[in-house]
């Protein structure tokens, strides 16, 4: 963000921000809470002790799972070698080369050694380690570092951290869509500050928190959102400033027809009943009618309990039905609120001028790309994202079929890292086997004046089959 | 020899974006051309044509080119002329325009996508792949301070305005002094010369002409590793990212030293290729292996019916040739210093 000269308060990590951990490639979504356990890896650590540190500290992770500052000198390894071999003929896997147990080893942690010194030790009961090539013996430090080096980075969570943390770690919640591809899709969507954004996702608000990073707070995103509540815990990650919020709307699929026909009801001015049923499904109404009675049921129970040490029915009575009335205003306020809200993002929607739609998940992008390009300007771009290809074929068909739309194209990327060291340099053994497919494409004004749909030099006509029969 | 523009001084007094921001529904503009419309740039998109914008011709599959909208002008199209004044100015972005020979275009409002397949190459050039991983992995958004270099024909410089506007500020430099009076007039015809200052300097020699701002620095020059150390300069104290883009493994090798020594962390190469997949509908023809006496009789008598003796399915086929290579990207994190 735009910090100009020196201000380094947004830098250092407050109580209740939102942080990621990094061990190697390993990322964790955080939050920052005093005297909270969090999971890392296998381990249980309190974040207390990173509080008023900058971003990207490392600390080791001390007995109790309190965080130590590590210091520098640590980070420099002394484990520089002396000798190596020319070549690996006289290394044989006779599985006696390290004289040290995995029972002496565990006993070395129990006494507190600190991961580099158990690396020595290792390498000091290594028969073989001298004889290994210098290569060879940087890869058996890199490999034990990363089993028994206790470390755990502190990072400001961004679009780049978190798409690779859900990838690595949870790639099934954002229906694997590979950090690079939502990358193509930020970019190729155009979206930038001031733009009015229509978001359709279900990979875990992931796709929406970077629509909103890329957006910095300028202009309006709206999330389209299938079921009762829009889903995105994956935005609270990202630890935006609290006026990011502003730019955000909601707006249920479900009434996507109705705002189209001109039919939604937003307007009611004095929610009583039946106009709220109108607006709100009557589903929401019966849940929110379950909820209140799974809270009411307890209270009730050891109400009644209690009433039997305490003498007045009549004040009981009174406390329960007073009680009762809030609870009713409270759900009141609520759908109230609801419904304010997407009347608010029901007017974004109406001048049918978005800037841009961007649409990822698990639903079938065909209908959901059909029905939102309605509420595209023309000349905007479009990107839909699938983990299949095939979806993306037919949207792809009909977008022909039923035009106001040019430059489609469907692609996926190809990513590959490579090991970049002098004399060794390749790509890594390991890639990507896919990212996802991406449909995009500009919206253009729709010519009602004859059948769309023209196939005009984009895709040859197919070579009739001299072989075949036509008739049949 | 430096010369510098510098144009931060936008001729708008107040930047539009402002008008948005305060204002949660934008005007829908009816009727013909209304004065208070905001102009085309490349970093907000405005609903019609104007005298002055640059509008990208849209003739056909992977066919566009782009036009400077001026009164009294015309462009030659393979479709015929398009007159400016009336086929263009007034008209919606979107729109449909037939041609004086009766063929049609699309004329779309400018993006730097649109601008990266349509621009006058004075240079090899980023495209929409690399730009769009540079963008993420360098952490760009709106308010970021960015350095570059080379300017080279903008590609990347469009790109990282749009994503750094209204806020952010790029410093680009370019060695090749046409190229960067060049690339300095492209950012005014297209608006975003605020947010912008183009040096004509040596970036290996003379860096980037800022030190200690930058939240992200993009290489792409012959030899990055000797420009190494000035991206550190130019970056902020409390860190960042840098990108380099090289074609060749041996620069890349030099780069990833130099990063290292200057304390970089993090290092990262890699590389990333776009594959299109052509939607195309195929025709399958099935085999006949005549009649089948194994078969019962009422069975046969269903089948009498013409046979069917193709399967048409839609499906995708590769391009023939794709690029195969454009450069590998090595990203670093400059560390607090």
């Amino acid at each position: 963000m735009a910090d100009n000269g020196d201000d380094d308060s947004h830098c250092r990590i407050k109580e209740g921000d939102y942080v990621v951990l990094k061990r190697g490639d390993i990322f964790k979504a955080a939050q920052i809470q005093l005297k909270k356990k969090v999971i890392f890896e296998k381990q249980w650590i309190y974040l207390d002790n990173a509080v008023g540190h900058f971003y990207r500290t490392t600390f080791e992770i001390g007995s109790g799972g309190t965080l130590l500052l590590k210091t520098p000198k640590e980070m420099e390894s002394s484990t520089a070698a002396k000798e190596a071999g020319a070549d690996n003929r006289n290394i044989v896997d006779d599985g006696k080369s390290q004289k040290l147990t995995r029972d002496d080893i565990e006993m070395l942690k129990e006494q507190g050694l600190k991961g580099q010194e158990i690396i020595q030790q290792l390498i000091d009961n290594s028969s073989t380690f001298k004889d290994k090539t210098e290569y060879a013996q940087d890869k058996y430090i890199k490999k034990k570092k990363k089993k028994y080096e206790n470390t755990v980075t502190i990072l400001k969570p961004s679009c780049r951290i978190l798409a690779m943390m859900y990838h690595g770690r949870e790639p099934g919640k954002i229906c694997h869509l590979r950090h690079d591809t939502l990358a193509q899709m930020l970019t190729l969507a155009n979206i930038h500050a001031g733009s009015k954004v229509l978001v359709f996702e279900t990979c875990s608000g992931l796709v929406l928190g970077a629509v909103m990073e890329r957006m910095g707070g300028f202009g309006s995103v709206i999330q389209m959102y299938p079921g009762g509540e829009p889903l995105r815990p994956g935005v609270d990650y990202f630890g935006f400033p609290s006026h990011f919020r502003d730019m955000l709307h909601e707006f249920p699929i479900c009434h996507v027809n109705a705002l189209l026909t001109g039919t939604l009801n937003t307007k009611t001015k004095d929610p009583s009943i039946d106009s709220e049923k109108s607006v709100l499904t009557a589903k929401d109404v019966q849940q929110d009618k379950a909820d209140v009675k799974q809270q009411g049921s307890p209270e009730e129970q050891s109400r009644e309990a209690s009433s039997v040490a305490n003498t007045s029915d009549d004040q009981e009575k009174e406390d329960r039905e007073k009680r009762k009335e809030a609870k009713a205003q409270e759900r009141k306020a609520k759908l109230e609120e609801k419904r304010k809200k997407m009347a608010a993002a029901a007017a974004l929607l109406d001048g049918r001028n978005a800037d841009g739609l961007v649409i990822a998940g698990r639903f079938h992008p065909c209908p959901v790309l059909l029905g939102l390009l309605k509420f595209l300007a023309p000349s905007r771009p479009f990107v839909v994202y699938s983990q299949h290809k095939e979806p993306l074929i037919e949207c792809y068909t009909k977008l022909k079929e039923v035009g106001g739309t040019v430059s489609l194209r469907l692609t996926d990327t190809w990513l590959r890292h490579y090991q970049v060291m002098p004399n060794r340099t390749h790509p890594l053994l390991l890639m990507s086997g896919g990212g996802g497919y991406l449909l995009s494409g500009t919206t253009v004004a729709v010519d009602h004046s004859k059948p769309a749909g023209s196939l005009r030099a984009e895709e040859p006509a197919p070579k009739r089959l001299k072989l075949t029969n036509t008739e049949g | 020899m430096v010369s510098e523009w510098s144009w931060r001084q936008s001729p708008r007094a107040t930047p539009s974006y402002v008008q948005k921001i305060f204002c949660p529904f934008r005007m829908k503009l009816t009727g013909f051309v209304a004065v208070a419309e905001v102009n085309m740039s490349f970093v907000e998109y405005s609903d019609h044509i104007q005298d002055g914008d640059t509008a990208i011709i849209y003739l056909g599959h992977d066919s566009m080119m782009p036009v400077k909208v001026q009164h009294g002008a015309q462009t030659q199209t393979r479709y015929g002329a398009i007159r400016h004044s009336t086929d263009l100015i007034g008209k919606p972005y979107g729109s449909k325009v037939t041609c004086s020979k009766g063929g049609w275009v699309h004329v779309l409002h400018p993006t730097p996508e649109l601008w990266t397949v349509t621009l006058p190459h004075r240079t090899q050039i980023l495209y929409t792949t690399d730009i769009a991983m540079i963008t993420m992995m360098l952490e760009l958004r709106p308010g970021s301070i960015v350095c570059e270099s080379g300017t080279g024909s903008g590609s990347l410089s469009h790109a990282i305005l749009r994503t750094i506007a209204p806020t952010g500020h790029l410093h680009t430099v370019e060695f090749h002094q046409q190229r960067a009076e060049m690339a300095a007039q492209e950012f005014k015809e297209h608006r975003v010369d605020h947010l912008v200052t183009v040096r004509n300097q040596d970036v290996c020699k003379d860096g980037f002409g800022v030190v200690g701002v930058a939240d992200a620095v993009f290489l792409d020059i012959p030899s990055p590793w000797e420009a190494v150390k000035h991206a550190k300069a130019a970056m902020k104290k409390q860190g960042g990212r840098v990108c380099s883009f090289s074609p060749c493994i041996e620069q890349v090798q030099r780069t990833c030293e130099a990063l290292a020594d200057q304390a970089f962390e993090e290092i990262s190469t890699l590389e990333v290729l776009l594959r299109v997949h052509d939607v195309r509908t195929a025709s399958l023809p099935l085999p006949d292996f005549g009649s089948d006496p194994t078969e019962t009789p009422e069975k046969t008598a269903a089948d009498s019916a013409p046979k069917q003796t193709n399967v048409t399915i839609k499906t995708t086929t590769p391009p023939r040739e794709i690029p195969g290579h454009t450069g590998y990207l090595t990203f670093a994190t400059k560390p607090r210093t």
